[in-house]
């Protein structure tokens, strides 16, 4: 796969675990923010991947479903150390989410009857809403979308924002959609 | 049996969770919001926003916290509770964990298929479409205050929108910190 003899064919369950834990507790505000410091720490410091399958592991962690960086930690723990060090490596990427998230539902249900909290709130709430509907437009040119194509996204939206359609529907329609579209326009 | 439904509903969320972050919002709001009424949407909002500001990705902090916050409504004990938190969060990684495990055998062939090349020349601009309709969902009046009840509410929730809008959008301000300006503004109007 790989001619570099610099890349590492072995770490601990405990490295792993270590390192992606460090990876999941600085992945805040979720996206692609997090991806110079897998970079650097699985790259550059550990050499648990060369520079050109990472852009491959990007495309696939990127395609599959599911989360990005827990995606990038289960190829990576089980291509050194098999099942369990995929598993190792999850748990730590998983972690520091889990306990932060944890000690806030133990406490937000009191925590949330202070109205100083609910005036927080709501000025957050828009701003969240905002931020959700910011990459739509950042996103679109990335995903190549443009005039003959935006009628996807539009009727995706509607469907789902008006009809109430489930999204896994708007899933499996695209995916099969896109396959069967391919196949046919090769035919021709 | 609502460990299974939890189980099921997050499993489903792990497995058509295609496009990252932003994408799954729209997915997790359909099972819990929609479908379960685990969460107002409201409440949905607020876990949105404690993961912006939170390490972690929104697929994790949800299952964790739905996970807890469902199994607490329903009765149980806080150890049922965690039980439940970490059984979401298992469910909602479950599917990476079989499906990436079955690509890394097939490594490079699986990203250089024609055929997988074909299936996300739709999917990934549904996927666009998918984040729009998360963010058209939650433009409500539990977000935003209405123009009749709450008109005050309404003007300054609009105002924010717009200006985190622009700020993310043209100049790529950070979400961690426009939350928190958002939050302050909160603070001082109300």
């Amino acid at each position: 796969m790989e001619n570099n003899n610099n890349i590492a064919h072995s770490a601990s369950y405990w490295q792993l675990f270590a390192t992606f834990f460090k990876i999941g507790l600085f992945t805040i505000g979720g996206g692609y923010a997090m991806i110079p410091l897998i970079e650097e720490e699985i790259i550059e410091r550990h050499k648990w991947i060369g520079k050109e399958d990472f852009l491959d592991l990007m495309a696939i962690a990127q395609s599959v479903p599911g989360i990005f960086a827990i995606n990038i930690s289960i190829f990576i723990g089980y291509r050194l150390r098999k099942k369990r060090g995929a598993t190792a490596s999850m748990l730590g990427c998983v972690a520091p989410s889990v306990i932060i998230i944890l000690a806030i539902a133990f406490f937000f249900k009191h925590f949330k009857d202070y109205p100083i909290v609910e005036r927080i709130f709501k000025g957050i709430r828009p701003a969240v809403v905002a931020l959700i509907a910011a990459p739509v437009f950042r996103m679109a040119s990335t995903a190549k979308v443009g005039w003959y194509n935006a009628w996807i996204p539009v009727t995706a939206a509607l469907l789902i924002w008006l009809c109430g359609v489930s999204p896994i529907y708007i899933i499996i329609i695209a995916a099969t959609g896109g396959y069967l579209y391919g196949k046919h326009k090769r035919k021709v | 049996m609502i460990f299974l439904k939890l189980f099921y509903a997050f499993f489903k969320i792990g497995l058509f969770g295609f496009g990252g972050g932003y994408a799954m919002i729209s997915m997790i709001q359909d099972e819990v919001v929609s479908k379960h009424h685990w969460l107002t949407s409201s409440e949905f909002t607020d876990i949105v926003a404690i993961s912006q500001v939170t390490p972690g990705a929104i697929g994790i902090n949800t299952a964790t916290y739905v996970g807890f916050s469902s199994i607490s409504e329903a009765g149980y004990s806080s150890v049922f509770c965690l039980l439940g938190s970490l059984l979401a969060t298992f469910a909602v990684v479950l599917p990476s964990f079989i499906l990436m495990i079955i690509i890394s055998r097939f490594f490079l062939q699986y990203s250089k298929k024609q055929a997988v090349a074909d299936i996300f020349s739709v999917l990934r601009p549904a996927v666009i479409g998918l984040i729009a309709a998360a963010s058209l969902t939650l433009m409500n009046t539990e977000n935003f205050g209405s123009l009749q009840n709450a008109p005050q509410q309404f003007y300054i929730s609009s105002g924010i929108f717009v200006a985190v809008f622009i700020s993310a959008w043209k100049y790529r301000i950070s979400p961690i910190l426009l939350t928190f300006l958002a939050g302050i503004i909160g603070l001082i109007v109300y």
